[in-house]
């Protein structure tokens, strides 16, 4: 091992330290959590995440957390994937602009849109449904699929759609059976950083949902506030928000280095 | 070279469609508050530019915005070098690359409100881990919801924590693009590490440099959920940020006009910096 590793073993000691207390708070007793500092658990309990697996209202939290953010994903990369090909491929009227005022959708605060998106979606009759947080998170995870797509598609060479037009492909055969195939680590990576995006949001999904979609997220804030001091439920719970994601990042680690060495402004 | 093509506005509807949706119609509800007075039950009064002009007087809106550079500021600081120097300093092949990875980009993956809660719970001085270390190891008075400097520490170290991943991920992709020959060439004509970084990494860097401070730039101007839940904007208003600010009038004291101008100026301003900042990055590219 030599010198240099130390940075990166520092660093990820300082990552992984309150992500351990989380852990330790959520295998502790209440009491044991409130009567003062131990650095492990004393006494080891499974309580609190027994209490998140048999009642209804925690467990559906995170369906409902996964169903939109699902959703999300797939629409954020099936409608990026056209888009980007034009871009990255063709030069059209406005295209410099679009691409631009796209990612200016990146730039407006949630706490802004928060109000006027719960008036929009309650106008079409999608409050409360897990597609209204799915559509509603598009708007920060399209421009960002655009841009990581366009990166990758722009790194495959031209003369492949070329060939392929002289070979008789028809462009759908063509997109589906060559070019696809060909960008697939960008459809990886592009698909993690969308369920990221749309896993970590919690004003909008909060904001456009009551009962039948609340995200997870939702359920501890209202535990937080509601349920006095239950810091043990609230690390199990947290604890448990943590696992989607780490599955997501496994498998597409080997994809993530090489994602956006491809890309570009 | 691309070709031209206009028929490529069919592949750019979708998109369109969608995001102009979910942008254009809350930003004209947006416009539409900006300029109106209500005091419930939908009945609104013309009111023109006045709640702009109030606000861009108003000390309050100055406090928030600058507390607001000054967060985004520090951490772009921190964070940009610090994950350039992390990215330098891993391992470019092997066992160790995917872990390294894996566990970097595990604090992005945490939900925003369990970020500020999980450093809640680290922090709090009787009983979390850094909050005891401080106060009864170290002797050093530590106090969240007291000490305006320990809220401001905290919210920093915090989002050092959670975003400096991001710069090493795309730092660390523009380094492993470069190949080899190039290392190759400049232990032949016996550069320094200073140069190898100077002129081979620091360019081929570049570009996602730029995305990264553009990403980091936009997401921590933004930031709300995180240092609300962790110090609710407190002690007093010390760390209360332009997004919190911008919260407790619209849904706090429901003061819908001033709010949405303060949304609007607050865009603006997201806007004219990250153009800028794009503009200038990419004229190069351009020639």
């Amino acid at each position: 091992m030599s010198k240099r590793h130390v940075i990166p073993i520092l660093y990820i000691l300082f990552l992984l330290l309150p992500i351990y207390w989380l852990v330790a708070m959520s295998f502790k007793t209440t009491g044991e959590i409130l009567s003062g500092f131990s650095l492990f658990p004393q006494t080891w309990t499974f309580d609190n995440y027994k209490v998140i697996f048999t009642d209804p209202t925690w467990y559906w939290g995170y369906i409902n957390s996964i169903t939109y953010v699902t959703l999300n994903s797939i629409i954020s990369v099936a409608v990026a994937l056209p888009a980007a090909y034009a871009f990255s491929r063709y030069r059209f009227l406005g295209d410099k602009q679009l691409f631009f005022w796209l990612l200016t959708n990146r730039m407006a605060p949630a706490a802004v849109f928060a109000l006027p998106f719960f008036q929009l979606y309650s106008a079409v009759g999608l409050f409360d449904t897990h597609i209204a947080v799915a559509l509603a998170h598009c708007l920060f995870n399209i421009p960002l699929a655009v841009w990581i797509l366009e990166g990758f598609m722009s790194g495959v060479p031209k003369e492949l759609d070329e060939t392929a037009y002289v070979d008789g492909y028809s462009f759908p055969r063509f997109f589906i059976s060559i070019f696809l195939p060909a960008i697939k680590a960008g459809v990886g990576v592009t698909g993690f950083f969308c369920f990221m995006f749309s896993w970590v949001e919690l004003l909008l999904a909060k904001t456009l949902t009551a009962v039948a979609a609340k995200p997870i997220a939702a359920t501890m804030t209202k535990t937080a506030s509601s349920a006095g001091y239950e810091l043990g439920l609230l690390a199990a719970a947290g604890t448990l928000t943590i696992i989607p994601g780490a599955i997501v990042i496994y498998f597409v680690r080997n994809y993530i280095a090489k994602g956006f060495a491809l890309g570009r402004v | 070279m691309k070709t031209q093509n206009q028929k490529a506005w069919f592949f750019v509807l979708p998109v369109l469609i969608l995001v102009a949706f979910n942008a254009l119609i809350p930003m004209m509800t947006v416009v539409n508050y900006s300029v109106q007075e209500t005091f419930g039950n939908n009945v609104f009064f013309w009111q023109g530019l006045d709640w702009f002009q109030q606000l861009l007087r108003s000390d309050r809106f100055h406090a928030a915005l600058g507390r607001q550079f000054m967060f985004t500021g520090i951490i772009l600081l921190i964070e940009i070098p610090l994950g350039v120097i992390i990215a330098l300093s891993m391992p470019r092949k092997g066992f160790w690359v995917p872990v390294c990875l894996v566990t970097m980009a595990l604090p992005m993956l945490i939900p925003w409100n369990v970020v500020g809660a999980m450093w809640n719970i680290f922090t709090l001085p009787d009983i979390g881990l850094l909050g005891y270390f401080m106060n009864n190891t170290l002797g050093i008075d530590y106090n969240m919801t007291r000490s305006p400097f320990a809220a401001w520490a905290t919210i920093i170290t915090m989002d050092v924590w959670h975003w400096t991943s991001l710069v090493v991920l795309l730092s660390y992709a523009g380094l492993v693009s470069i190949p080899d020959a190039y290392y190759q060439a400049a232990k032949i004509d016996g550069a320094s590490n200073w140069a190898v970084f100077r002129f081979i990494q620091l360019p081929k860097m570049k570009q996602v440099l730029t995305i990264a401070i553009l990403l980091r730039f936009m997401d921590s101007f933004n930031i709300y959920t995180e240092p609300f839940v962790l110090t609710g904007g407190g002690p007093g208003n010390s760390t209360t940020l332009l997004s919190i600010d911008l919260v407790k009038i619209a849904l706090g004291q429901f003061d819908l006009g001033p709010a949405a101008a303060m949304s609007l100026i607050y865009f603006a301003i997201t806007l004219l910096v990250s153009w800028l900042f794009y503009t200038l990055m990419t004229k190069d590219d351009a020639k």
